[in-house]
């Protein structure tokens, strides 16, 4: 097993409010892990600990290790768009840039100056392909991004996510904001992308996390309760507060 | 309804009426004398020749020059505010601290605040002057001085709107670009503008309507002489300062070189209306876009 994302006594602070207290863990290449915890707990927080998405907000502060491949992602000396390009963000609320269809899959390419015509139309086949997208837009690539339906969208944003060939892909609810047909279609998307990527999805959806993951970490109140295979946290968890959150008796 | 009540929201319609009634008068004046006018100078002759002598003995009564520098004027003014005021809309919305830019914004705003004969005075005793140090052929009333002192009257007007615009803009694309790995000059220039561009676009037309009705800068700076050319550097004459030029009083009430005025002022109001109204299109299809 090789670790790819690794969290090492991490602390996060907002101004004084403590968020995240003290959180430590591992997470293997090529597996998806499930973040799930009741509302204010932390997890989309700590997702965004590995993007460094949390350096924008005002009052920031962490203390503690974040290693992706054993490098620290704080380090001074790296450079944060290098690191987003390894490690890509899809977001809740489906939110394609208002351009093209095609425009939106080489959006990280173009900032990063590749205007090589061939490379870019391939980029756009490969990434729609494996977002299961490509057939549904192949004849209106040119068309607004806008126009797509909501399950659209969000499959866009995900080839968007790809087209920089990360090898982390970070999911804040990616399902929330879609209706039913369109939350299987990008489960499945998930469970097809997991050879390629490591992947960590937050969700508010018990059975989606069931449906999708291999590890399953449970935050309550800023703390990581415990992280563990998938099945042993909704058969059998360790701890009581697992226990309570998975039967429902709160969150 | 109680009766105070009732007097009230009376007096609140009539106020709301009365606006209505100004803007309708103000319509009826100038289509009634135009209408003279145009019964005793063809309104082809208006459009399409090339000179305006109202005031000579051997009379032209063409638009053209007129129209020439106000929109010469007006372009070049935007050409100095267009560049700035978005730079400034961008630096305050996605670079300045939020403090920093609450507080610089008023301090800006002043520049629209300042009377425009003061500008006027600015544009003839410095700018030109100083830009005569540059371009030795340039008159001592000029388009280019006035249009740039007007450039810099509306940079407030279109750095504000602007801004709102900018903000308007929904943090997730925002989060979208960065997270793609996007610098925040790439996240302004590659997503940000492109999304705000309708309500940029709203702010230029604003600021155009602005400073093709502008008068006192361009009477004072800019000369009083028709003259149908695109060059810079030369005394020009806008609509407005035309209008300036016979209500000073020596033409007779009501002679045709009187009745010009009109003429030329609702050439000047269907020119402001199609601006405002072209603004009002991209308002409306900006909020259908976000909202």
């Amino acid at each position: 097993m090789h670790k790819k994302l690794e969290a090492r006594n991490v602390n996060v602070f907002y101004d004084q409010t403590h968020v995240i207290k003290d959180v430590n863990l591992a997470v293997e290449q090529h597996s998806v892990t499930a973040f799930i915890g009741p509302s204010g707990c932390g997890k989309s927080t700590f997702l965004r600990l590995y993007n460094r998405m949390n350096d924008l907000i005002e009052g920031f502060r962490k203390e503690g290790e974040i290693l992706i491949d054993g490098r620290d992602i704080y380090q001074r000396d790296l450079r944060v768009e290098d690191l987003r390009k390894k490690v890509g963000m899809v977001f809740q609320k489906p939110n394609p840039f208002p351009k093209s269809i095609y425009e939106n899959v080489i959006y990280g390419l173009k900032i990063r100056g590749v205007n090589n015509k061939n490379l870019l139309d391939e980029t756009v086949e490969r990434c729609l392909r494996q977002a299961a997208l490509w057939d549904e837009v192949k004849d209106n690539l040119r068309k607004s991004a806008l126009a797509l339906s909501g399950g659209q969208q969000q499959r866009l944003c995900i080839a968007r996510a790809i087209a920089t060939e990360p090898s982390v892909l970070l999911m804040d609810e990616p399902a929330s904001a879609l209706d039913p047909i369109s939350t299987s279609k990008v489960e499945e998307l998930i469970y097809e992308l997991k050879s390629q990527f490591t992947i960590i999805i937050v969700t508010h959806n018990m059975q989606q996390a069931g449906r999708v993951s291999d590890k399953t970490a449970f935050f309550y109140l800023g703390e990581l309760v415990e992280c563990d295979s998938t099945k042993k946290i909704f058969t059998n968890p360790t701890d009581s507060r697992t226990q309570d959150y998975i039967t429902g008796r709160f969150g | 309804m109680r009766i105070p009540e009732r007097l009230i929201v009376g007096v609140l319609g009539a106020c709301a009426g009365l606006t209505i009634l100004i803007t309708l008068g103000i319509l009826y004046t100038l289509a009634s004398e135009a209408v003279v006018f145009f019964s005793e100078v063809p309104i082809t002759d208006f459009l399409t020749d090339t000179q305006w002598t109202p005031l000579f003995t051997e009379k032209h009564f063409g638009i053209l020059p007129l129209l020439a520098g106000t929109l010469l004027t007006s372009f070049i003014a935007i050409f100095f505010a267009l560049p700035i005021g978005l730079t400034i809309a961008i630096y305050l919305n996605e670079y300045a601290p939020r403090s920093f830019a609450f507080s610089i914004k008023p301090i800006l705003e002043i520049l629209a605040a300042v009377p425009t004969v003061v500008y006027g005075y600015f544009a003839l005793t410095v700018v030109t002057p100083f830009l005569q140090g540059f371009i030795p052929g340039l008159a001592g009333f000029n388009a280019l001085g006035a249009g740039f002192v007007m450039g810099i009257m509306i940079i407030p007007l279109i750095s504000s709107l602007s801004q709102d615009a900018l903000y308007a803009v929904p943090k997730s694309l925002r989060e979208a670009s960065y997270g793609m790995g996007a610098t925040r000059l790439q996240t302004a220039f590659q997503v940000l503008v492109p999304a705000a561009s309708s309500g940029i676009t709203v702010s230029v037309i604003l600021a155009i309507s602005r400073a093709v009705g502008e008068t006192m800068i361009v009477a004072i700076a800019a000369g009083m002489q028709p003259n149908l050319t695109a060059d810079p550097t030369v005394p020009i004459q806008t609509i407005t300062t035309f209008i300036v030029q016979i209500s000073m009083g020596d033409v007779p009430h009501g002679s045709l070189e009187y009745r010009t005025i009109f003429a030329a002022g609702i050439s000047l109001f269907v020119l402001t209306f199609i601006l405002n109204n072209i603004s009002f299109w991209f308002k409306k299809r900006y909020r259908m876009k976000y909202e």
